[in-house]
């Protein structure tokens, strides 16, 4: 039975698979980089998910327009994002609790209207497989890397771009210095409260988009709670990549990877408790924390409300 | 963790001083002599504070409900007839409150402690399978023998489940959050697998459906109800416990340090107080009282263990809800006790209102959080009284945050 598991086109599913299923974890853990960055842990990505699911399955379903759901579902996280920013830079509240209270509310609201506007779990067509001339018929590289769908390449651009701005620009040279010195950062001109509004509505946005990659990309359903955790591991996952975009990728593949591997063992009848399968990559995420924690350093000011002297 | 928690539990937590204060009723009326009438204004304004929160979540819990083209009235006056409209709907909020009551008096021990456990989903199922597992195996003991071993097994499950996280946070600096979250996936499918496996209703291993529960405890082993209703010792147990808490917490040096810990990491360091070994004891607790809640549910609610393959399925996100209850009691395992029941009323009161006006029942999740993320916001007009009251030379028992929170050596390890 294992040596169906290393034949060529399994293989090749689950890489591709797992190419796919790192999409919501890229999006809504680069985005929850750049809150981070600045110094604002967003613990209410998996909230600001649900909603952006439920938002862009409901008009996706109403309009049959998927770019129109999409962008329903970056305003409803962006508007979660500036109620966050407001709680946290305006009234400096505390940002793991309040993260988790935005956690419960994404939760209930995106239920309550599924119940109330729905009703029953019903099907969308997503977004189709979009093929590149040229690359797409290379053999097994072109069906994992390019026989995917476009919020799905969206999501691995967005490592690059992430990395480009945080890294070479002066915007992202002011997102690092609030998050590591906002005293200094103050001092020298620069709006610590824009900034983390910025970030942190940004970092809402790429949820609702997470959310939405999963409802009319990858899943094409919306079911209560589907998200089911997938945020909180988007938060672990910016620790685990050491908050830099390209670790973040590195984590987001290795989680999406084994969850494939877990899916393909089932698919295939190998006896492993699924249980058990599915229990691994959370296990490994301990691990990997354990390891890899005490060599990097959290941005200094992370989780700190921002007030100025006097 | 440094500076990560201080806003709430800098105006929660007390020092001696600030015991006095938490203690408002009674306690201060020395004090409060001294105290001017404005002084006295401010402070009731600050106990005050989470009615406020609950009663702005209420109003916008409105608009949302007119949205849905349901009359908020009627809508929460069927809530409020669920809960409290019969001795046996208000037994029911008791039940309901049972959990969050035990999570919550965990949590009022961990965030003392400066360590946020996130786990109580996890540490609640643990706690279950251990205490289950007790009941299913000593079969031939006396009824109350079981009971009391099924408790502490449910004490130790969860405290196993709280404590890892502990370790992993005191000498590995693994932020508590995530790995309370994690082990929450974890407990879940530790749940799944040994209710589809090892531990399936003999009964159920036969058909072909398999649904994944274990067998049903025997009737000895129940606990004690209120005949009636389906109120049951739990209740007691969490309310006698609540007390415990406080003792601990306020009357002993274990309660002393965790709370000293949680103030100030680096000052607590200097006074020669084993700090990692109180975070640890921190979450343990915290996880052991979760645990608990998950032994009662089993052996006060259910009699037997049954999964959907979610958490919730069989916590009921108490785990949650619990946290949302503490912080609503002010991390005060007295003030928890009322809390609860404002909570455990609101999820009875859910259901009914589903039944009643058509609205779902996640309309209370919703407003929960609404809850949560107003009591944490309104802290900032807390502090802002405060410091107005030590401006006005009054006395204040909570110390200013300390300038050493600032450079914690654990940095790194946490938000």
């Amino acid at each position: 039975m294992i040596s169906e598991l290393l034949s060529a086109t399994v293989l090749i599913g689950i890489l591709a698979s797992g190419i796919r299923l790192a999409t919501p974890y890229l999006y809504a853990a680069i985005g929850e980089t750049f809150g981070q960055r600045s110094g604002v842990l967003n613990l209410g990505v998996e909230g600001q998910m649900l909603l952006g699911a439920f938002a862009a399955f409901y008009v996706a379903f109403t309009t049959g327009n998927l770019w129109l759901g999409v962008l329903t579902a970056m305003i409803v996280g962006a508007v979660m994002g500036l109620a966050m920013a407001y709680v946290t830079v305006n009234l400096n509240a505390e940002q793991g609790i309040s993260g988790i209270g935005f956690f419960l509310f994404g939760l209930g609201m995106s239920d309550l209207l599924f119940q109330k506007m729905l009703g029953t779990v019903e099907t969308v067509k997503g977004f189709p497989k979009m093929y590149i001339a040229g690359l797409s018929d290379i053999p097994g590289i072109g069906e994992i890397f390019f026989g995917q769908n476009l919020l799905v390449y969206g999501a691995y651009l967005l490592v690059p771009v992430a990395w480009f701005v945080l890294n070479k620009t002066t915007l992202g040279l002011k997102i690092r210095s609030v998050g590591e010195n906002p005293d200094a950062a103050d001092s020298l001109g620069v709006s610590v409260a824009r900034i983390r509004y910025f970030t942190i509505i940004l970092g809402g946005t790429l949820s609702g988009i997470a959310g939405a990659s999963l409802s009319i990309a990858l899943l094409n359903v919306f079911q209560q709670n589907m998200t089911s955790g997938l945020g909180f591991i988007a938060v672990a996952l910016v620790y685990f990549g050491a908050w830099r975009p390209v670790g973040v990728l590195g984590g987001a593949l290795l989680f999406s990877m084994i969850n494939s591997l877990q899916l393909w063992i089932q698919v295939l009848g190998i006896p492993v408790p699924s249980d058990i399968a599915v229990m691994m990559p959370y296990v490994l995420t301990i691990l990997v924390l354990v390891a890899t924690v005490s060599r990097v350093r959290a941005p200094s000011a992370l989780t700190k409300p921002f007030e100025r002297e006097n | 963790m440094d500076n990560y928690h201080t806003i709430s539990i800098t105006n929660c937590l007390t020092t001696f001083k600030g015991f006095l204060y938490t203690e408002k009723i009674g306690m201060t009326m020395l004090t409060m002599k001294r105290l001017l009438q404005r002084e006295w204004v401010s402070r009731l304004v600050d106990a005050l504070q989470p009615v406020f929160a609950i009663l702005a979540a209420l109003v916008i819990g409105a608009v949302m409900l007119l949205f849905l083209r349901t009359n908020p009235i009627e809508a929460y006056k069927a809530l409020w007839e669920g809960a409290f409209g019969s001795s046996n709907a208000f037994a029911e909020t008791l039940v309901k409150a049972t959990p969050l009551l035990l999570v919550g008096l965990g949590i009022c021990i961990s965030f003392r402690g400066d360590v946020i456990n996130i786990g109580g989903e996890g540490q609640m199922i643990v706690g279950a399978i251990l205490a289950t597992w007790v009941g299913l195996t000593f079969t031939g003991l006396p009824g109350w023998l079981v009971i009391i071993l099924a408790m502490l097994g449910g004490f130790l499950g969860g405290a196993i489940w709280g404590g890892i996280p502990g370790i992993l946070k005191a000498y590995f600096r693994v932020n508590e959050i995530l790995s309370t979250v994690m082990m929450n996936a974890i407990a879940v499918q530790l749940m799944n697998f040994l209710l589809r496996g090892p531990m399936i209703d003999p009964s159920q291993a036969e058909f072909a459906s398999k649904i994944p529960q274990t067998a049903r405890l025997l009737e000895i082993f129940h606990l004690p109800r209120l005949v009636p209703t389906r109120l049951h010792l739990g209740a007691f147990i969490a309310v006698v416990l609540a007390i415990l808490v406080y003792i601990l917490l306020w009357r002993t040096t274990l309660g002393y340090r965790i709370r000293a810990v949680g103030q100030s990491l680096h000052a607590s360091r200097y006074a020669g107080i084993k700090v990692q070994r109180y975070i640890v004891l921190a979450l343990l607790l915290s996880g052991a009282f979760s645990g608990l809640a998950g032994a009662t549910q089993v052996f006060g609610v259910n009699y037997r263990m049954i999964t959907d393959g979610s958490a919730s399925g069989f916590t009921g996100s108490a785990g949650f809800n619990g946290i949302v209850a503490a912080l609503f009691g002010q991390l005060h395992p007295i003030w928890s006790i009322p809390a609860s029941i404002l909570f455990g009323a609101l999820l009875v009161g859910a259901n009914s209102m589903q039944r009643m006006v058509q609205v779902p029942s996640a309309f209370v999740t919703a407003l929960n959080g609404l809850v949560v993320v107003f009591v944490v916001s309104s802290e900032i007009w807390r502090r802002r009284r405060q410091r107005r009251r030590l401006a006005a030379g009054g006395q204040d028992e909570e110390s200013p945050p300390s300038a050493d929170k600032e450079k914690l050596p654990q940095a790194g390890a946490a938000p």
